[in-house]
């Protein structure tokens, strides 16, 4: 045990860890949320794509045997449910947020009915890049495999952050979050630019729920997602609508929600419910802490019903 | 503007019966649009099994049976509905501030737990049931009460987004009472669940007399007709509704928003935690994580398709307690998951909140004389 075992450094060890491997699920729905909200449009029904998504990805990846395959699946599927947000959601008195909490469940509702039958098989995973060969401590070791949808994910991040910036679709988003009849002056079809806005979102999450049934904690099962989603529009809210601080933010929840598995590893199991509860408790903080009634958020899209 | 004028001068025009034949005529839209809401969810979900090979027929008649068709089943389902209608009021009032309030799971789950909670001591002591049950019954109305209307505080004074904040914290009410359950409060008689200790066989609550359902539905109905009059008739209703239809303009007329905002909000929590109250004094006996059983999000369904009208609550409530009875009917006659259910609740509730669209535009809900 002497060589290798490291006492409480396990626990800082397990949740740097645990931030990379359970940060990549918030970030890739939190990138999702950021740019459909950017678009002037909320979707709080990424919650149930997630979930659908984590089904479908875990389904498709054990009957065709590819996980990549059910990356792709999860993806599409999520593009699915948001083509349906998008498309409601521009229909004159309908309210974004209720219908997001429609979809929510609805969303729940279809992965589990047809979830059940792959509640028991074991479905292929997927592979992980071991950047921790160096070290002769296990626990470094498995801190340092790394799923490639996290580097995927911060690259997206990186991407959409310079997109948004500097080309001109990033523009027209912008543009139509923060007035929409500036977009309409430009010639721009503002219901046209937040349907594939919100379709792309869906996307993303959707991916972010493969990666919950396929790497981490890498089975389908109907607790698998407990308000991932909805915490990742909070941490948008959070990152100020920005893709680069969405990606610390994610990281930040991750290490927060890998603080009880942490102290459960070096022997602590009192108040592993509590703990559990971090990120809520962390992401209800956050927004008490990070929002005021007195000024308007820096960077909030103008035309976002949440905000208002 | 126009309108408005024309629909006042009406009544001066006609008169009698005529007149009100035309005001049913032109408010049946808030009950025909959601009927054909729920018909075109029905289709759809038709469609649905169609595509899965099984029968829409068998469905519809084993969601009647389940749900309707015999003593034991409304019995089932009525008990159902004794929540429903309870945590729908808790999305409902709040709904008329313009508050979109989905916490109502987390307020029953803490509101049951705490009166299972305060029987401990006295049931240790040998308290009376006359005795027991108040305090369990207060403790959960307080409990879920400070819950949601801790909500409220947040979205006034902090600005933090209601829906997302309540949501938040309906996770964080499960934690606590798993914590507590699983841990200090625990019960070392009953191994195989954790649950706090029994309120005891004679605290729990009887069912009505010859109705075979707990005091929870009779209650429950009687709250949504209460509320249904302060909202509607009282100035503290009329100050509410005023200020979900124009915050700024309630400012302007010097209304108390802040304080209209956080006493709707415990309001709305008490009635959640009233529900958890009766899950655990009439149903469980216990708090154990049978408490989070989905009542909280069946009723925010159940309010948006009562429109957030309290006395439509009541039968809505009963409409889907029966399709939730009927559920493991399907299951086993059907050979379908659990899950059935929750996507043809999901389907109403999309198809009913896309119907919203509708309201204004259809020509035969209109006032005489409005050529929109």
């Amino acid at each position: 045990m002497s060589g290798t075992d490291i006492g409480f450094w396990g626990v800082p060890l397990a949740m740097f860890a645990g931030a990379i491997r359970v940060s990549t699920p918030f970030l890739f729905v939190s990138l999702g949320e950021c740019l459909t909200e950017k678009s002037g449009r909320i979707n709080l029904g990424l919650e149930g794509t997630l979930v659908f998504g984590a089904m479908s990805g875990y389904a498709v990846s054990y009957l065709s045997g590819s996980p990549w395959l059910g990356v792709l699946a999860a993806g599409i599927s999520g593009m699915f449910f948001g083509a349906v947000h998008g498309y409601i959601c521009k229909l004159p008195k309908v309210n974004d947020i209720a219908i997001g909490i429609a979809m929510m469940l609805f969303g729940t509702g279809l992965a589990f009915f047809f979830g059940k039958p792959f509640i028991q098989p074991q479905a292929p995973h997927l592979p992980s890049i071991n950047l921790g060969g160096w070290s002769d401590y296990p626990q470094i070791q498995s801190a340092l495999e790394i799923n490639p949808l996290f580097l995927v994910g911060a690259v997206l991040a990186v991407v959409m952050w310079w997109a948004f910036k500097n080309t001109r679709w990033g523009l027209i988003i912008r543009m139509t979050g923060d007035s929409a009849p500036a977009a309409l002056a430009m010639g721009y079809s503002v219901d046209l630019v937040r349907f594939l806005a919100t379709t792309v979102g869906g996307f993303f999450a959707g991916v972010g729920g493969a990666f919950l049934s396929l790497y981490y904690p890498g089975a389908w099962s109907e607790g698998l997602s407990s308000g991932q989603g909805l915490m990742a529009v909070a941490l948008v809210i959070f990152s100020r609508w920005n893709p680069l601080l969405c990606f610390g933010a994610a990281l930040l929840f991750g290490a927060a929600g890998a603080i009880g598995p942490a102290l459960q590893s070096v022997g602590i199991t009192q108040g592993y419910y509590f703990f559990n509860a971090a990120p809520y408790l962390l992401t209800l903080f956050i927004m008490i802490a990070s929002v005021s009634p007195k000024r308007s958020l820096k960077g909030a899209p103008g035309e976002l019903s949440i905000t208002k | 503007m126009v309108d408005i004028a024309q629909q006042d001068a009406a009544p001066a025009i006609s008169g009698g019966f005529a007149e009100a034949l035309d005001r049913v005529r032109r408010s049946s839209e808030y009950v025909v649009i959601p009927l054909f809401a729920l018909l075109v969810a029905g289709l759809l979900f038709s469609i649905f099994l169609l595509a899965l090979g099984q029968s829409p027929g068998t469905f519809f008649a084993l969601l009647w049976r389940g749900g309707f068709g015999t003593g034991f089943s409304w019995q089932n389902t009525l008990v159902r509905a004794a929540p429903l209608i309870l945590t729908a009021l808790c999305v409902a009032i709040p709904a008329r501030l313009g508050l979109v309030i989905i916490g109502g799971e987390g307020a029953l789950v803490l509101g049951g737990f705490a009166a299972a909670v305060a029987s401990i001591p006295l049931v240790h002591a040998g308290a009376p049931s006359f005795v027991v049950l108040p305090v369990m019954c207060l403790s959960a109305i307080a409990v879920g009460g400070l819950w949601i209307g801790l909500v409220g505080v947040l979205r006034h004074y902090r600005g933090i987004n209601e829906t997302i904040a309540s949501l938040l914290m309906s996770y964080i009410a499960i934690a606590i009472m798993n914590f507590f359950v699983e841990g200090a409060l625990r019960d070392p008689a009953n191994p195989n669940k954790p649950s706090t200790q029994a309120i005891g066989e004679a605290n729990m609550i009887g069912d009505v007399p010859g109705l075979g359902v707990h005091w929870g539905l009779p209650v429950g109905i009687v709250v949504a007709i209460l509320l249904w009059v302060l909202m509607n008739r009282t100035t503290f209703g009329f100050a509410a509704r005023v200020t979900g239809g124009n915050v700024r303009a309630a400012r302007a007329q010097g209304l108390p928003v802040g304080r209209l905002i956080v006493i709707s909000c415990a309001i709305a929590g008490a009635c959640a935690g009233l529900a958890g109250f009766f899950e655990v004094a009439a149903i469980q006996g216990k708090a154990n994580a049978s408490l989070a059983a989905g009542y909280g999000f069946t009723g925010i369904l159940v309010a948006f398709l009562a429109r957030q009208n309290p006395l439509a609550i009541v039968p809505v409530a009963i409409f889907l307690g029966g399709i939730a009875a009927a559920g493991g009917l399907i299951q086993r006659r059907m050979g379908m998951p659990d899950a059935t259910v929750q996507v043809l609740q999901g389907l109403m509730f999309v198809v009913l909140l896309v119907s919203e669209t509708l309201y204004g535009r259809l020509p035969i809900f209109r006032a005489k004389g409005d050529k929109r």
